[in-house]
């Protein structure tokens, strides 16, 4: 073994040239499409930068930037300026507890679901084909269709009144607007999850399964004792995912309301209304907002991935 | 044969304590019509929207959408031969073919690349690779739009193929990367080994043995690759100007604008982009429960 490792340590120490070759493609493309623009992001939360002050090209003449730099002015005003909690806090809450909702949603239903398609049943393959299906259809595909859905005297309203059960204004009522995005979300986001926690499943040796039950474990305990710990790979990586996709999750609320719904809006789209949706656009803002974001995914990460590896070292 | 095999643990279970003596896997009558009956409602929430937008356009009127139930007497294809014939439709699908088929070759060659160096050397830089290929997933994209337009300006390559291709690599690459290296993790080192030893380099060894061996990763990121670029809207209708550029995705918003509601003809080209997306699908679903186990479990 430790010959092996020694041989490999050897080997790799002669590869150092491949493998830079091997990922200086995407050193580069990262680097100039994701590097270089998030430099110029901080650098432009320094300043009051909007689309009246920016440089640009009119015709034949370049008008050249003059807006100034102002330090950390941006995230004072963000974060504690006057009506700091309506245009941040207020959104920040929701977009937390939207991520926390929608991710529980989608691990438990998906893990619900991989349960139930790792048994022994006939249409076994059928089921699993239709339910990943959601995952293959573009989003503002689904979205779309959602909408007409969900719109006043649509199919799920349709639904409810035949089940005598009230009919929510969802693309109107701000707390029904909430709901809706999360219903919308949750059928978006569910097959990804079923299916990489039903390959999580099918890695579990059925020996574990076997011994368990020989020591007279019964059904709860062999889930809690046997699965639930052989997932533990799996769900951590998915459940990580699935918070950094969900808190980004752009296209469901942006295509569901469009320029409506103040409500409902989640962080990024706030912050692309702050950029794009209004005259003129904010870009100093915008781009604070997006800064502060990426911090808030960092340190839950940072936190998160610490968690995991308290967790290992306590379960052994 | 399935039956008769069932029967007799079926019968031990109805005399004895049931969960001690069915065999793992079979399970009471139940429990089987439990699980069919949540898997079949499950699948018809799965299902329900995508037939949904499908019949709707069938409708012939701008409001049909409005009053389902009467569409029912007057289908018609009318809206999928006004959406062929009268848009710009078949271009369209042209360009976001070859922007999706673009990203799906580049992106998964340049993520595989990236994966196998990950999975098998160690080199100085190593962590910080990592950690940026993750953190590259957390950028909200309404934040990069505006400087990478400036970019692409720069470079020349707005309202090119290349350059919309370089932009969604740039999102789906980090993802298959990581993906791609928990599948490679998976395929022995010793083949690698044996490959040196017949005198393949480090990439010949890439190309020639890992690369056949990992199809069933390949077809995930692929998949995920395809999907992403094939219906992103937020950057195709920000990068590509002129109409001779615009993908589906971008020619579908066109149909429903601010003074104007064509939900017909949106759906109708709606379940014509979706099309593609699912023919994918079911080339690749039969990989995607290995290919992404392997990636999500050790990652």
């Amino acid at each position: 073994m430790a010959v092996a490792v020694a041989q490999r340590i050897r080997l790799s120490y002669s590869k150092y040239w491949y493998a830079y070759a091997m990922i200086a493609p995407v050193v580069i493309v990262l680097g100039v499409l994701v590097g270089y623009p998030l430099v110029r992001g901080i650098y432009l939360t320094l300043t009051n930068a909007t689309s009246l002050n920016v440089g640009r090209q009119i015709g034949v003449n370049h008008i050249p930037d003059s807006f100034d730099f102002i330090g950390l002015d941006n995230y004072a005003d963000v974060l504690w300026g006057p009506t700091a909690y309506d245009r941040f806090w207020s959104h920040f809450i929701w977009t937390v507890a939207w991520t926390a909702i929608c991710v529980v949603l989608h691990y438990g239903i998906g893990l619900g679901l991989a349960l139930l398609l790792n048994r022994k049943m006939r249409g076994r393959g059928l089921y699993r084909l239709v339910l990943i299906l959601p995952w293959a259809v573009p989003t503002f595909v689904t979205v779309f269709s959602w909408r007409l859905m969900l719109a006043d005297g649509g199919a799920v309203n349709g639904l409810l009144s035949f089940l005598h059960l009230p009919e929510p204004a969802w693309l109107s009522d701000p707390l029904a607007q909430k709901a809706a995005a999360i219903l919308v979300n949750t059928w978006v986001g569910v097959p990804f999850m079923m299916i990489s926690l039903l390959g999580g499943l099918q890695s579990i040796p059925q020996e574990l399964y076997e011994a368990a039950e020989m020591d007279g474990a019964g059904p709860w305990q062999r889930f809690r004792h046997v699965t639930l710990p052989g997932l533990r790979t799996v769900s951590s990586t998915v459940v990580l995912l699935g918070v950094i996709w969900t808190f980004n999750q752009f296209a469901v609320i942006f295509l569901l309301f469009g320029s409506g719904a103040p409500d409902a809006q989640i962080l990024v789209t706030w912050a692309y209304r702050l950029g794009f949706g209004q005259q003129p656009s904010d870009y100093a803002q915008s781009a604070t907002y997006g800064i502060l974001l990426l911090s808030i995914l960092i340190v839950f990460t940072t936190f998160y991935r610490r968690w995991l590896a308290r967790n290992e070292k306590a379960n052994g | 044969m399935t039956l008769t095999a069932d029967r007799p643990a079926a019968e031990t279970a109805t005399t004895e304590r049931p969960a001690k003596v069915r065999r793992r896997g079979r399970s009471s009558p139940l429990a089987t019509v439990l699980a069919h009956g949540t898997l079949i409602a499950a699948s018809l929430v799965a299902l329900f929207p995508v037939l949904y937008i499908a019949y709707i356009s069938l409708g012939p009127d701008d409001n049909d959408y409005l009053h389902p139930a009467k569409i029912f007497d007057k289908m018609t294809f009318a809206n999928y031969t006004k959406v062929m014939n009268d848009t710009g439709f078949f271009t369209w699908f042209g360009n976001s073919a070859i922007v999706a088929g673009g990203t799906t070759v580049i992106g998964v060659l340049i993520a595989a690349s990236t994966g196998y160096a990950v999975s098998r050397m160690r080199f100085p830089g190593y962590r910080q690779l990592m950690w940026t290929l993750l953190v590259t997933q957390m950028f909200p994209i309404a934040v990069l739009i505006v400087p990478m337009y400036y970019i692409l300006s720069n470079l020349g390559m707005l309202d090119s193929y290349t350059g919309l291709i370089l932009v969604y690599s740039a999102t789906t690459v980090p993802y298959c990367a990581w993906l791609l290296k928990g599948y490679f993790d998976t395929i022995p080192m010793e083949i690698d080994e044996a490959g040196r030893v017949d005198g393949l380099s480090p990439i010949g060894t890439f190309w020639r043995l890992i690369l056949p061996l990992a199809r069933p990763g390949l077809a995930v990121a692929a998949f995920y690759s395809f999907l992403t670029a094939w219906g992103e809207v937020a950057y195709a209708s920000t990068f590509m100007l002129s109409s001779d550029k615009y993908t589906l995705a971008v020619g579908l918003s066109s149909f429903v604008s601010e003074h104007d509601h064509q939900w017909q003809l949106m759906a109708a080209t709606s379940v014509l982009i979706a099309l593609p997306a699912a023919v994918v699908f079911y080339l690749v679903q039969r990989h995607l429960v290995t290919g992404l186990t392997a990636g999500a479990a050790k990652s």
